[in-house]
């Protein structure tokens, strides 16, 4: 009777979340993945079975092989970026809060207003800045001597803009994670290695920082990697892609094949791709790190 | 001779806090002494100094006679061990103790990992450093544990790995913060013969800093008392316990603090000098006898096992303790009692200065 009565308050409580988890969570999946071998288009009476043909369009295109591509390209630089800048940033601002913590408060909330800021109002800021004619970057460039550049509307430089305007917007969120991490570190091992003969701050930074922010470090790289292959918002607002196709990304692709021209079907077998990079990279980099990173 | 290690007038403020005052104390070769006080004293300040983690806001500290007040930490090659052991929790326990080996005798370039397959020359430097490292884990029986990470060990083993990592290089002192106090009270006693040990077998200058008063008795050959970051007094245990220099040393020394009376009336009943001085007494050294000179009246008692304590209270409020040994009957709450002392364990303090008065069959 009471193992009865256990079971029913087990279940009630786990119930609901269980059932909105599978209902709102693993059903669409499985649909997801369903439609990603048929032809199905939003609307659509009917769908026929077609095997792996949206995943030989998306790797065997190339329009799909852009995406890809240009998705690799800007993860590739806003990720070690990201995460170099946050730890740069984070132990500067760590060090300064010894002697000016005003300052030091000041200049944590500037570098924190990226990850506030609705990224939307910031992509027309940044169209603003970035316009050939009016934008305050040209004028700058042309005030340092240089020759001004069309940021956004350039095929071969439009990738590497919205990557900085990336690194920019996840510095922020990054340096966070970084200073938590910091402040969670013994200032006890730092006395210990400067009389174990690590005067300098370079041979303190590997002997105890770095090792020390393991855990962070891996966390930031896991949700900067994350947030870079999923880069959306700034494509869809600034460039829709283009020029041409010289900023289309991954899930813009899918954005595209599944809302505008309502391909449900390539969509969504692009959405699997996407999910199995992202949870085989994830797998990785703890399988990798987490060994190291971890002292028990 | 030329101290070891000597603080000069050092002071340090933190804010307007005088954390370590006009401080000056000399550790000789060879020396054990021990930094005892109560807890926000000053001493770990002090410790810190020595060590070269803090510069003083005055005053010198010198090395065998040479000016380091300017040099950091690593120059002045200081041995510490912190209370918290503060080991490094990604490194094995080999690895911990050859830290200050390879900081201080590896480029940055010869530290990374691999780097000795490449030269000769910095191979046979790691293996210098894994022979003395060996040498230590042996000498403090951490053989076994060499592969392990810190969180792998029990406290009294941390504790030994910190002791092998301040004792592998050949430092000019050595410095132990609160060595005992993350332990327990059998590993404690093991542990202070251990560290005498050490110190006899390594002669090196040790300091301990402490706040039980029963590790430095026990284990120091002298004995600093800082009291509100001054020193109150530094001689041998035994001269500290039996002769004080002032009234702050006499209250805080000795497992019962020591009765501190007038000047008055009671005071010039245990002894003449009473009338104008502050009268000390052990309260193990009252004694309740029916012919006392001195009156008192029982307020309470506590019971200890191995012995009573007595609270009792003098004509003019003065508040006084006594020890009865195991066996004595406590006398009744309210009831008067007479009390001696023997000459001999009076001590004498300035009403003013709080200096300590010598005086004819006192005790020393």
């Amino acid at each position: 009777m009471r193992v009865l009565r256990e079971a029913f308050t087990t279940l009630s409580l786990v119930g609901p979340a269980a059932l909105a988890v599978v209902l709102f969570i693993f059903l669409p999946v499985g649909v997801v993945f369903a439609l990603a071998f048929t032809d199905y288009q939003i609307g659509a009476p009917q769908a026929a079975w077609v095997g792996i043909e949206n995943f030989a369009e998306l790797f065997g295109s190339k329009l799909g092989r852009n995406a890809l591509l240009n998705t690799l390209v800007y993860a590739a630089i806003v990720i070690p970026a990201s995460v170099g800048l946050g730890l740069l940033v984070a132990i500067g601002l760590f060090g300064l809060a010894e002697r000016l913590p005003r300052v030091s408060a000041v200049l944590r909330a500037v570098y924190f207003l990226p990850v506030a800021a609705t990224l939307v109002a910031m992509a027309v800021a940044w169209q603003m800045l970035l316009h050939p004619s009016l934008g305050l970057v040209n004028t700058w460039v042309e005030a340092a001597g240089l020759t001004p550049q069309n940021w956004l509307t350039d095929r071969g430089l439009v990738l590497y803009t919205l990557a900085l305007i990336g690194v920019w917007q996840s510095v922020g969120y990054n340096m966070v994670l970084f200073l938590a991490g910091l402040a969670a570190i013994p200032t006890a091992l730092y006395d210990a290695a400067r009389v174990d003969g690590a005067e300098g701050g370079w041979s303190r930074f590997w002997l105890v920082t770095w090792p020390m922010l393991g855990p962070t470090t891996l966390f930031v790289l896991i949700v900067s990697a994350v947030n870079a292959f999923r880069v959306f918002e700034t494509v869809a607002t600034i460039t829709r892609g283009g020029p041409a196709f010289a900023s289309d990304t991954i899930v813009y692709a899918l954005y595209r094949e599944g809302f505008i021209y309502f391909k449900a079907g390539y969509a969504s077998a692009i959405t699997v791709v996407f999910f199995l990079a992202l949870l085989a990279l994830t797998a990785l980099q703890i399988l990798l790190i987490e060994r190291r990173v971890h002292y028990r | 001779m030329t101290a070891a290690l000597a603080l000069e007038g050092v002071s340090k403020r933190f804010g307007d806090v005088h954390a370590v005052d006009d401080v000056s104390l000399e550790i000789g070769e060879g020396a054990f002494v021990a930094l005892l006080g109560a807890s926000g004293c000053g001493k770990s300040t002090t410790l810190r100094l020595m060590a070269g983690l803090d510069r003083p806001d005055a005053g010198r500290v010198r090395m065998g006679g040479r000016d380091v007040t300017a040099d950091g930490a690593s120059a002045r090659n200081i041995a510490l061990m912190f209370q918290s052991y503060a080991l490094y929790p990604h490194l094995t326990v080999h690895q911990n103790i050859a830290t200050p080996l390879r900081q201080r005798r590896l480029s940055a370039l010869g530290r990374l990992p691999g780097a000795g397959a490449l030269r000769a020359g910095l191979r046979q430097r790691l293996d210098a450093i894994d022979a003395e490292v060996r040498r230590v884990a042996e000498m403090l029986r951490l053989e076994t544990l060499l592969g392990r990470k810190p969180g792998q060990l029990s406290g009294g083993q941390q504790q030994r790995v910190a002791l092998a990592r301040a004792l592998v290089r050949e430092p000019a002192a050595f410095l132990l913060d609160e060595p005992l106090s993350n332990l327990d009270t059998q590993l404690r006693a093991d542990t202070r013969e251990e560290i005498k040990a050490l110190h006899r077998r390594t002669g090196h200058p040790f300091v301990l800093v402490t706040h039980d008063q029963a590790d430095a008795l026990s284990m120091a050959d002298r004995v600093a008392v800082m009291i509100e970051g001054r020193i109150a007094q530094v001689a041998p245990p035994d001269v500290i316990f039996s002769r004080p220099a002032n009234r702050g040393v006499a209250a805080f020394i000795g497992a019962h603090p020591m009765n501190l009376i007038g000047p008055g009336g009671l005071a010039a009943a245990l002894h003449p000098a009473g009338r104008d001085h502050v009268v000390g007494i052990r309260p193990e050294q009252l004694a309740l006898t029916g012919d006392g000179p001195a009156e008192a009246v029982m307020r309470s008692t506590a019971y200890q096992g191995d012995r009573t304590i007595l609270r009792l209270v003098g004509g003019a409020e003065e508040a006084l303790q006594v020890v009865l040994p195991l066996g004595s009957p406590a006398p009744a709450e309210g009831e008067t009692l007479r009390l001696a002392a023997d000459p001999g364990a009076l001590h004498l303090f300035d009403a003013a200065s709080g200096a300590r008065i010598e005086h004819a069959g006192g005790p020393g």
